[in-house]
């Protein structure tokens, strides 16, 4: 008889208590910065696609749900022509992003892509590609690899000697 | 022998060296310098092992295990402690200014580099100074170059210019700054310049059409397949990806093309992505479906008077198909005759006579080389290759006796300086391989006849002499013979190209009379396209018999199978023939002329969408496997036969069901071909109950790459005419050596794992070679010399003898489609002697206008003080220069009635 009247006591203190649940989709829940949710493609500093092409994520998909065809534009930047995810197999392991020489793929903290239609799961490089940096400001590839691209020549990259002078012998 | 490995006792082979009997073994020792068809010359340190003196010894001595000989009970240690560490500096050293560019690099995921690295065990770069850079040249249409990433190992101007022979790729600057590439930007001149996408090990030379859609070698559906390009034959890899063909790459086969493959061979694919392939179905020029086709061709099938034309460069399935279809009497070859002729007298003389004809890595071993008429780097380049290897195998018995292993490459090349075995060159014009001769002859087809028949009478009196020979001649004849009869092991090499079979003759008698002497004569007799000698052994008529067949009115429907008859039938005469057809059936995969004229266009496969096999000029059966099923109507031209003969009601088509039925027909139906069946295992064959995989086992984006489309994945095609899969799934260890897909193995992700499927390295893949020979000598009988001995060649006036030159880019019709090919065939042009020019007051690019029966040709005037004169030559086979049957005698003056040709169709480029 007791323990039921202080049962039903503590269950009344609750009231008072801070509540847990958040009214979502009202009210939307805080979720650390790494969690691992939508796949975005992000840019560099100088806004150009990330993105080279190497298809590294693709081969570390676990479900095989990545898809590019990577391309050269004019300036001699590789970039990926079609870039494909399809979510409905996607199981947010995060390899991608781990796998990607370049920062170019992440998962961020945004899970809400429920669909109707399964189709509707299929995300192309246009669903994917945000203007923004995401995680990692300030990091351009190009800068780092050896690869020239127009404004980017061999030696302006970051720890590169000039070229070479074929033609000199000297020490 | 045996050597110990780390104190475990293994039998190795005599000769070798420990880094090849390493990995014989199965054991993995990193390397870059060393190269199993360019031997050791110990630059990159990379491949240290520790050897001990004995049992005893607990310390050992470090060397490069590429430059030290086997020694009996040798002790070595692949996993000492010192060897790694050394390996793994030395690969920290090389990779100081590498820079960091994988992600963007073609050879990433196929690279020597990578693995080397993953495998000594570097990964992290303690250098902290900047890196070096280089600027890239332009190298043509082929090759992308990326200095940045070089390692220094020598390999690209080891193989361009010691192996290839090329000149215009060298090593410039000195000591850390030394560059490899060209004196000045511009296109790599070597016809196998392509071979340094996979000679280095690295991304410093890459594949340049393969960038243009770029594709990672796990990510490719690989099939192996047979290069299409010349008759040699060679064993390639071709891969694809979302439904185009992405690149082909070297299938190594010891026998035929070893580790390498012309640049026609690599590059000239992108045919079978063109613009204007032929995917539908059409019925007077109108796109139709399955049925309507099907019930139209069999109402006119089923009328008697049907022809069937077949092609050199169709598969024996679909020739035997379409033979089988229209009936044996009234199967053609769709090759003009001369052609038709030299291909039966090939077989002829390789059947009946008792000559072998060796395979390409027996000419490479052959010890004296005569080649008649034949310009082989154009008509044959990998076998031209072989030649060049070949001279050196005289000079090699200096080596030996300076007890200098023949893998020792630098010491070698420093006792051998420039001497060269012999080679003799009797040709029309200068050649790439003149510079290697010991002595050149140029001449008419006629002229080079009689020197050959003077060699086979210096060789054997019983030999029909030449009457009238000049001193000069005699004495050359005399030489060829003494130096023939001298080697271990002659090969004599003549060919189709100069279509004369006065000079096949007179190359069976040289090779006839050697034999006398000599079991070890071979003679090779190199075709013209790809399928010449297969369709040859399966018998049919001449062309113009089928012109006759049609015009006379025996017949007014024709099938023409995967030809151009404007490439092989003179223009007047092919239009007369195809004005008097009323049902013209065209099956093939890329448009030309012949398409263009057809009431029915059926869309064929190329060799990447069909199944087939193929007879190279060995007389070697070789299969090639389909690569990817097409999205489109496209079919195998067989299957599209198959189904129009059960259509048609043809009792014997309708009992066949797929590639392996045919096979078992030809085999058992065509007497010279008995035996292909056995050239792959049957349809039905599985390792451990499951098919051999088309796809990597890391093949990604199964479940998006058609997501576009329906996000349902579709059921993955089953292939019913072969064991292997299209998909990653199925047996993942060795394949049979016939059915390798692509070469990987664990640890060895670039074409440098082919070694771990050769029984020895550079030897023979596990299991044998394959291909099946199908042209093997008669071991009896009297061997009758050919008689018939042509005069000697006269210039008439103002008359010239046009012969054709061919080019190893531009003179083949599939690979001139592909557009970095194209880039690469030169301009019309007639060559003629400098007192031809002279006499006619003509320059260089002065317009030649001349005559061949009544059609005016005018081309731009090439001078060569080589060519013989009252004789001019033009290239071969290309559509700016309609076809007539050469040699013709062309002439200046211009006839009473006249007709201006213009070139029949020109193909549309596009890249994908």
């Amino acid at each position: 008889m007791f323990s039921i009247i202080r049962t039903m006591w503590l269950t009344f203190l609750h009231m008072f208590h801070k509540r847990d649940t958040i009214q979502y989709p009202e009210e939307k829940a805080a979720l650390p910065a790494r969690w691992r949710g939508r796949i975005v493609l992000t840019r560099d500093p100088d806004m150009g696609e990330r993105c080279v092409g190497c298809y590294l994520c693709a081969a570390a998909c676990p479900v095989d749900c990545i898809s590019l065809q990577a391309t050269e534009d004019e300036h001699g930047r590789r970039y990926p022509a079609f870039f494909r995810i399809n979510f409905s197999r996607c199981i947010f392991c995060g390899y991608c992003e781990e796998a990607c020489p370049t920062y170019a793929i992440q998962l961020i903290p945004d899970f809400e892509m429920g669909e109707y239609v399964r189709q509707n799961l299929v995300y192309e490089k246009e669903d994917l590609l945000i203007n923004s940096q995401g995680k990692y400001p300030g990091y351009n590839y190009y800068k780092v690899a050896g690869l020239a691209i127009d404004g980017k020549s061999k030696g302006e990259g970051d720890n590169e000697l000039e070229p070479v002078d074929v033609h000199s012998l000297l020490p | 022998m045996v050597l110990f490995i780390d104190n475990k006792p293994h039998e190795v082979p005599a000769g070798k060296n420990l880094l090849e009997a390493c990995l014989t073994l199965g054991k993995d020792i990193p390397y870059f310098c060393w190269h199993p068809a360019m031997g050791s010359v110990g630059a990159c340190r990379q491949c240290a092992v520790k050897v001990y003196k004995d049992e005893n010894d607990q310390k050992g001595r470090l060397v490069m295990s590429c430059m030290e000989p086997v020694v009996n009970n040798q002790r070595i240690s692949i996993e000492d402690h010192d060897a790694k560490e050394f390996r793994e500096h030395v690969i920290e050293w090389l990779m100081t200014n590498h820079p960091h560019d994988c992600a963007v690099c073609d050879e990433g995921g196929s690279c020597h580099l990578q693995d080397m690295t993953v495998m000594s065990g570097h990964n992290y770069r303690n250098y902290n100074y900047k890196k070096r850079t280089y600027t890239n040249q332009y190298l043509g249409p082929f090759l992308n170059h990326e200095m940045n990433r070089c390692i220094q190992c020598y390999r690209c101007v080891r193989f361009y210019k010691d192996y290839a022979g090329g000149k215009d790729l060298d090593v410039f600057a000195s000591k850390n700054n030394v560059y490899f590439g060209r004196a000045e930007d511009g296109i790599l001149e070597n016809e196998f310049s392509g071979n340094l996408a996979e000679v280095c090990p690295t991304g410093v030379f890459t594949d340049k059409t393969l960038k243009q859609h770029y594709t990672r070698k796990w990510d490719l559906t690989m099939a192996p397949s047979i290069c299409q390009h010349c008759s040699v034959g060679c064993n390639t890899i071709a891969g694809e990806r979302y439904g185009s063909l992405r690149m082909i790459a070297n299938r190594y086969n010891g026998d035929v093309n070893g580790y390498f493959l012309c640049d026609r061979g690599r590059y000239g694919y992108e045919f079978v992505n063109a613009a204007d392939r032929i995917r539908k179905p059409r019925i007077q020029q109108r796109e139709t479906d399955r049925e309507a086709l099907l019930s139209n061709l069999s109402g006119l099938l089923n009328k008697p008077g049907v022809i069937g034309i077949g092609s050199p460069r169709a598969s024996l399935q679909s020739n035997f198909v379409l033979k089988t279809l229209v009936g044996e009497h009234n199967f053609y070859h769709g090759v003009s005759d001369s052609e038709h002729d030299l291909a039966e007298l090939a077989v002829k003389i390789l059947r009946e006579g008792t000559v072998r004809t060796p395979s390409t890595k027996e000419v490479e071993e052959a010890d004296a080389v005569f080649i008649l008429g034949e310009d082989i780097t154009n008509t044959a380049p990998i076998l031209a290759l072989a030649v060049r290897q070949s001279v050196r195998q005289q000079p090699a018995a200096l080596a030996e006796k300076a007890n200098i292993p023949l893998w020792n490459d630098a010491a070698v090349k420093g006792v051998v300086q420039d001497k060269k075995g012999p080679l003799f060159i009797a040709t029309l014009t200068t050649t790439k391989l003149d510079e290697l001769a010991t002595a050149t002859y140029r001449a008419t087809p006629e002229c080079i006849a009689r020197l050959g028949f003077a060699v086979a009478h210096a060789l054997d009196n019983a030999a029909p002499a030449v009457a009238d020979l000049s001193e000069n001649l005699l004495v050359l004849a005399e030489q060829i013979a003494q130096a023939l009869r001298t080697a271990k092991k002659p090969v004599i090499i003549s060919g189709a190209g100069c279509e004369s079979d006065a000079v096949m003759k007179a190359a069976a008698n040289v090779a006839h009379a050697l034999q006398k002497e000599n079991k070890n004569t071979g003679l090779v007799y190199t075709m013209l396209e790809c399928n010449s000698i297969g369709l040859a052994m399966m018998g049919g008529h001449r062309l113009h018999a089928a012109f006759n067949a049609v015009v006379n009115g025996h017949a007014d429907t024709v099938i023409v199978l995967e030809n151009d008859l404007y490439r092989h039938g003179r223009k007047s005469d092919v239009d007369a023939f195809l004005k008097a057809c009323r049902n013209i059936i065209v099956l093939d995969h890329s448009m030309h002329a012949t398409t263009q004229q057809a009431h029915v266009v059926i869309p064929a496969g190329t060799f990447a969408e069909s199944d087939g096999i193929l007879v190279n000029n060995e007389g070697r059966a070789q299969r090639f496997f389909q690569v990817y099923e097409s999205k489109d109507m496209v079919r195998e031209s067989w299957r599209w036969l198959l189904d129009i003969g059960t259509e048609a009601g043809n009792t014997r088509l309708s009992t066949w069901k797929n590639f392996e039925d045919i096979t078992h027909a030809i085999a058992t139906s065509e007497p010279l071909l008995q035996g292909i069946d056995q050239v792959t295992p049957p349809s039905q064959f599985r390792v451990a109950g499951q098919r051999i995989p088309r796809a990597p086992h890391r093949y990604s984006g199964r479940t998006s790459m058609q997501a576009n489309i329906n996000v349902s994945e579709p059921k993955p095609p089953e292939d019913p005419d072969s064991p292997l899969s299209y998909t990653m799934e199925g047996y993942r260890g060795m394949p049979p050596s016939s059915m390798i897909p692509f070469f990987w193995s664990p640890g060895w992700n670039s074409v440098q794992s082919v070694n771990k499927y050769q029984q020895e390295i550079g030897g023979a893949l596990k299991g044998g070679d394959p291909g099946i020979r199908l042209l093997e000598p008669a071991t009896t009988g009297t061997i009758k010399y050919f008689e018939g001995i042509p005069e000697a060649f006269k210039a008439l006036e103002d008359h010239l003898l046009i012969m054709p030159m061919h080019h190893i880019f531009g003179s083949e019709e599939l690979s001139a489609r592909s557009p970095s090919v194209a880039q690469r065939i030169p301009k019309p042009y007639i060559l003629l002697s400098m007192d031809d020019a002279v006499s006619m007051s003509l320059l260089e690019n002065y317009i030649l206008r001349f005559y061949i029966g009544r059609y005016e040709y005018s081309l731009p005037v090439k001078v060569s003080n080589a060519i013989p004169n009252g004789v001019a030559a033009v290239p071969y086979g290309l559509p700016e220069i309609p076809y007539t049957e050469l040699p013709e005698w062309a002439t200046t003056r211009a006839p009473k009635y006249l007709h201006t040709l213009t070139p029949t169709y020109t193909p549309k480029h596009q890249n994908t």
